[in-house]
Order: structure tokens, then C-alpha cells, then sequence
């Protein structure tokens, strides 16, 4: 082949053809640009409007119900952080474990036989559902039915059916890392098989595990639909489950129609606290993930 | 040594006892309950939700129901066709919008970007999924659509002519600022799936393609996009399954009003919208007819995603080809047969 027919120097490639090439990843890259722009204006904003309204009396004091006095008497916002942090943590207590155990069957015992097919799927299809209709289902299976009404624990069953399959989906993934030899291993040394779940199996992809337990652990807690029929909405802060409970997003629904200009700052407060707490369980998982020596 | 402890010792697991087995049996039977009873509680709901609805769908037709456009409440007339229509409405816009946005993000990301921001800029796209929907609502509401309005005055201005666009009364909340923000809300989950289904392009292909003399996009155009297109598509419909359920940010955004739409920049209303606005207070025949709504929504998203899995488990079977190279040479005669090897 002579060398002069065949180099392949730049000019080959027609200027129309690179002209296009270079429209094309302009667009591309003026794309991503687009996608990023709407977190930092959300971001922005929030801080532009809640950062105002952080106070340390913000977050020690309850909501008052009084929306017609100086911004001094409206309270902060006490049971709303209370109320999510004890519905959420409820929530993942029955989400977690029930979550890993369906995980841990489909991949350990289920594998790809007819029965495990169809749990897989119900489970995709439940990540799948709209949020507002895990607060209709709880709505009927628990106040339609006994007669009573709203209750933080109702809230937190709501949500704890979110959560399920975001779990268990995430852990599926991360079990099925786990290398086969590791379990055969374990097993050909003689161990029982409950053993070599709980003691090899479940350690190694502990890691993995955290990070999507974190997730839907952060995803639950910005939910507002779930909420809006099963835990009701309140001021005082509750610890017990069984009555009205407050929640960060119900607090920031509701406040933000206010005609108060206070209550309305005590929303976006409210909302920047309820970002905040979720980025930092979002950037934990993900400092998790990484270091995971799995995937 | 810890290799022996964990076998309990030199005991064979044949001479094992029966009541050394327990806990595995305990185990297996214990999480095979447990998936069969997710199963049962799914199918519980379902047919509480039915069972709910029925009063609804009984005074109404389940089509009458689902496709006539009469949401009256005041007048217990309960046609949810305006749900329907502004449902698929506000996540059509969503899916034209944010698709393609999401797509154009992961190409970035896996042809286009210097590998040392690839990190960040994947983390950064990931965050958008970690604003709750209510902050997205009230951001969209408070931020976005005031500033948007007068653009969008003008876009019904210049094009009134053209049926669904111009015309009519911009309004603060609307189709169109509803679409886009759910477009944001999906753009994480399209872009991460169309992600991980580029990822899996073989380098073979474009490699070969590069080889060949084509243009950066010119093989991300003959060698990639071909290659993802079934997961692209799985991963459009997860995204337009997110849109059709998402309730907070829609009801602050979409302006309540049960109406068809018939401008793009007007207010309209959606399923999920409607059981948050009216289930606190709603009795009875009210209350039934949000049940069958929220049974439609179910259907719906329920098709939507059985649909998305179908074409990502498509697009995971890995591309076979019909023939391969030794079955070509076998069964085709080669070019100028007779000649010498």
C-alpha cells in the first residue's frame, strides 16, 4: 500500500461531516449543562429563602397554630424534624428487614424459578406504584376498616411499603455481587447454609447494602403523598405513634399557602431543612458505595 | 483455626443431625413466607382498591367513569376524563422534554467527557432524584413560573394559530410548566439507565466504526444509539411511569382546574392531583370515585412499567447475530468461485 494514498491525516474527513460532528457534541454538551442548571437554581433558592428563617428557636420550638402574630409567635418547626425522623425510622425498621429478606430469598433460595419470577415482578411493579396510592392502600386496609382515624404509625406503614421494594430491588443487585466461589467456599468447609448467609454473605455486601438502605431511607423522607391520609397533620410534638403526628413535608404543603408572610418563611425554612437532611443521607450513601469493594 | 469453627468442626454436614439442620429449614421456609406474603399483600390491595371503587364504577360504567368529561363535584358527576387527559398530557411533556435532555446527559457521560469530571457530573445529575417532589413544586410554582410566563405569553402570542399552543390565557400554573418540571424530576432515572445500557456498548462496535474513518458523532450515531435503543426506550417508559404518579408537584403546579385542556399554557388537573386536592373531605360517592381514579392511575402506570421491563430485558439479552461469520463462509459461495485460494 503506498503510504501518500492512504495517510490518515485530518483532511480526509469532509468539513460538512466535521462541522456536524461538532454541532452534534455542542448540543450534547450543552444538554448536560441544561440538565445541571435546575439543581443549582433550586438549591440557590432555597438557601436565598429558607437560610433566613434558621434560628436556634427554629428548631426547638413547635409550630404554634397562631398564623396572624408577628413571625416572634408562629414557633418553629420542632415537630415537623421529630415527626420524620420518627416516622421514617419506623418505617425503615419494617421496610429493612422484610426488604433484605425477600432480597436474600430471591437471590440465595428463589434464583430463577417460576414462584421467584413473580415476586421479582410484583416487586417491580410496586416500585412502579405512585406514592399516593401506598397512603390509599393503608388508608383502606387501616382506617377505612376499624373505624379509627389518622395515626403516625399508619404514616409510617405508608411508607414503609415505599420503601420495600427500593430495598429489596438495591439489595438484590448488591447480593448477586457477592461472589459465587465466596459462598461455595464457606459451604464446602461444612458451614449450614444459615451460616454462610448471615456470616459471610450479607458482611461482604454490607457495603452496598447501607448505601441502598440509605437511599430509600432518603427518598422515603421527602415524601409528602404517603402522608397526606395516614398520619395526619399536627402541631404538638408526639412521640407516640398512635395519634396525629407532624411531618417535614406536610409542615412545608401546609405552610406555604399561608396568607402570613412569616409562616410562609418557616416553609421554605422547613424545605431547606428537609434538603439538607436528605443531600446529606444521599452524599453518606454514596461515599458508601464507593468505598464498597463490590461493583 | 477460624477456617475449621465455621464448619463446626470435622463433623461432615452428611452425619449433620436433624436438629443441627433447623435453622437452615427455619430459614428457608421463613423467606419463602415471607416473598409468598408480599405477593398476598399486593394482591390484598388490589382487590381492596376494586372493591372501593366499585360504588363509582357501578353508578357510572367503568368507561363512563374513566372517559367522560364531567368531573363535577358539587353536583356528584364523576367523569374523570379531565384527570386522564391532564395526566398524559403533563407526562407526554415531561417525556418530550426530559428523554432526550436525559439521553443527550448520558452520552456526555460515558463518549463525550473527560474522565477525571465524569464523577461529578454523574453525581450532580443523580442529586436532581434527591429533591423532595413538594420542593420541586413550590420551587417550580414560586421560581420558575413567574419567570417563564412572559416567554410563554409570547410563544401563545406568535403562535396562535397553531391549535394547542396559541390562544387562550397563560396562566401562572399550567400543562406546560407542569411538563417541564416533571421533566426534571425524571431526568435522573432516564439518564441513569440509558447510562448503564451505553456502557455495555462493545468497544468492538465502536471501535470499528472509528476505524473506519467516522466522526466522534457520527459512531456514537451507527455504533451506540442503534445498540440502546430497546434500553433507551425501557428507560423512557420507567420515566414516563414516574411522571404519570407523581402528585404533589402536580397539584401545586397544574392549577387544579378539572377541565379538558385545550391550551398548553392553561390550567388542567391529573389522577393524582385530584386524590390529593379532594380525598381529605370527601364522602362516599366522592370518595369511591377517587378510588376508581386512583384504580386507573394503578392501571396505568401499572401497563406503563410492565412495558418498561419488557423492553429492558430486551435490550439486556445481549445482541446476537443471526449468523455468524462461519455460517456465512459455509452456506455462500465465494465471490468468483473457481479461482485460486
Amino acid at each position: 500500500m503506498s503510504a501518500s494514498a492512504h495517510t490518515l491525516d485530518r483532511f480526509a474527513v469532509s468539513t460538512r461531516r466535521r462541522r456536524k460532528d461538532r454541532f452534534a457534541r455542542g448540543t450534547v454538551v450543552a444538554a448536560t449543562v441544561v440538565a445541571l442548571v435546575p439543581l443549582v437554581l433550586i438549591v440557590y433558592y432555597l438557601l436565598s429563602k429558607g437560610l433566613g428563617s434558621w434560628s436556634p428557636s427554629f428548631f426547638s420550638t413547635d409550630p404554634t397554630g397562631n398564623t396572624f402574630f408577628a413571625a416572634s409567635s408562629i414557633g418553629g418547626i420542632k415537630s415537623a424534624i421529630l415527626g420524620t425522623i420518627e416516622i421514617v425510622a419506623v418505617a425503615s425498621a419494617l421496610a429493612v428487614p422484610i426488604g433484605l429478606g425477600v432480597a436474600v430469598w430471591l437471590v440465595e433460595y428463589g434464583r430463577s424459578s417460576r414462584f421467584a419470577q413473580t415476586v421479582r415482578f410484583f416487586v417491580d411493579v410496586l416500585t412502579g406504584v405512585p406514592s399516593i396510592m401506598f397512603g390509599l392502600f393503608i388508608y383502606i386496609a387501616l382506617i377505612v376498616g376499624t373505624g379509627s382515624s389518622y395515626a403516625g404509625y399508619k404514616g409510617a406503614f405508608a411508607l414503609a411499603l415505599l420503601m420495600l421494594p427500593v430495598v429489596t430491588r438495591s439489595a438484590e443487585v448488591v447480593l448477586l455481587l457477592v461472589p459465587g466461589p465466596l459462598r461455595e467456599s464457606a459451604l464446602a468447609l461444612g458451614a449450614p447454609r444459615w451460616k454462610v448467609i448471615f456470616k459471610i454473605v450479607l458482611p461482604t455486601a454490607l457495603p452496598g447494602l447501607l448505601t441502598g438502605i440509605l437511599l430509600a431511607i432518603a427518598r422515603a423522607a421527602g415524601e409528602t403523598a404517603p402522608l397526606l391520609f395516614t398520619a395526619g397533620a399536627t402541631m404538638k410534638t408526639e412521640f407516640g405513634l398512635g395519634g396525629f403526628m407532624n411531618s417535614l413535608p406536610i409542615q412545608i404543603y401546609t405552610d406555604v399557602t399561608s396568607p402570613t408572610t412569616a409562616v410562609v418563611n418557616r416553609a421554605w425554612g422547613a424545605a431547606l431543612t428537609l434538603v439538607v437532611m436528605i443531600l446529606l443521607l444521599n452524599l453518606f450513601a454514596r461515599l458508601l458505595a464507593r468505598r464498597s469493594s463490590l461493583g | 483455626m477460624e477456617a475449621a469453627s465455621i464448619g463446626g468442626g470435622e463433623r461432615s454436614v452428611l452425619k449433620r443431625s436433624p436438629l443441627a439442620r433447623l435453622p437452615d429449614r427455619v430459614l428457608r421456609y421463613g423467606l419463602t413466607a415471607l416473598a409468598a406474603s408480599i405477593l398476598a399483600l399486593i394482591v390484598y390491595f388490589f382487590v381492596k382498591l376494586v372493591g372501593e371503587a366499585h360504588p363509582a364504577f357501578a353508578k357510572f360504567g367503568v368507561l363512563g367513569f374513566t372517559f367522560d368529561n364531567n368531573w363535577n363535584v358539587s353536583a356528584n358527576q364523576f367523569g374523570a376524563l379531565p384527570l386522564v387527559v391532564g395526566t398524559l398530557i403533563t407526562s407526554g411533556l415531561a417525556l418530550i422534554i426530559g428523554v432526550p435532555v436525559a439521553v443527550a446527559t448520558a452520552l456526555y457521560v460515558t463518549e463525550l467527557c473527560p474522565l477525571r469530571i465524569r464523577g461529578p457530573v454523574t453525581i450532580l445529575i443523580e442529586l436532581l432524584a434527591a429533591v423532595p417532589s413538594v420542593v420541586y413544586g413550590l420551587w417550580g410554582i414560586f421560581f420558575l413560573a413567574p419567570k417563564l410566563q412572559p416567554a410563554e405569553q409570547w410563544v401563545a402570542d406568535k403562535l396562535s394559530f397553531v391549535p394547542f399552543i396559541g390562544g387562550g390565557l397563560v396562566t401562572i400554573p399550567n400543562y406546560f410548566i407542569t411538563g417541564l418540571v416533571l421533566a426534571i424530576m425524571i431526568l435522573p432515572i432516564v439518564s441513569s439507565i440509558s447510562r448503564e445500557v451505553m456502557s455495555t456498548v462493545p468497544p468492538d462496535h465502536k471501535e470499528a466504526a472509528l476505524g473506519l474513518g467516522a466522526t466522534r458523532w457520527e459512531m456514537i450515531r451507527m455504533a451506540v444509539l442503534p445498540y440502546c435503543r430497546s434500553g433507551i426506550s425501557g428507560a423512557a417508559m420507567l420515566g414516563l411511569g414516574r411522571a404519570i404518579g407523581e402528585t404533589i408537584a402536580v397539584t401545586i403546579l397544574v392549577g387544579d382546574a378539572p377541565v379538558l385542556g385545550d391550551h398548553l399554557f392553561g390550567q388542567g388537573y391529573s389522577l393524582a392531583a385530584a386524590i390529593a386536592n379532594e380525598f381529605g373531605e370527601a364522602q362516599e360517592l366522592h370518595r369511591s370515585a377517587l378510588f376508581a381514579a386512583g384504580l386507573v392511575l394503578f392501571v396505568l402506570t401499572l401497563l406503563v412499567n410492565v412495558i418498561a421491563r419488557l423492553l429492558v430485558m430486551r435490550a439486556e439479552r445481549s445482541v446476537k447475530p443471526k449468523r455468524t461469520a462461519a455460517d456465512f463462509a459455509e452456506t455462500t459461495p465465494p465471490l468468483g468461485a473457481g479461482a485460486s485460494a
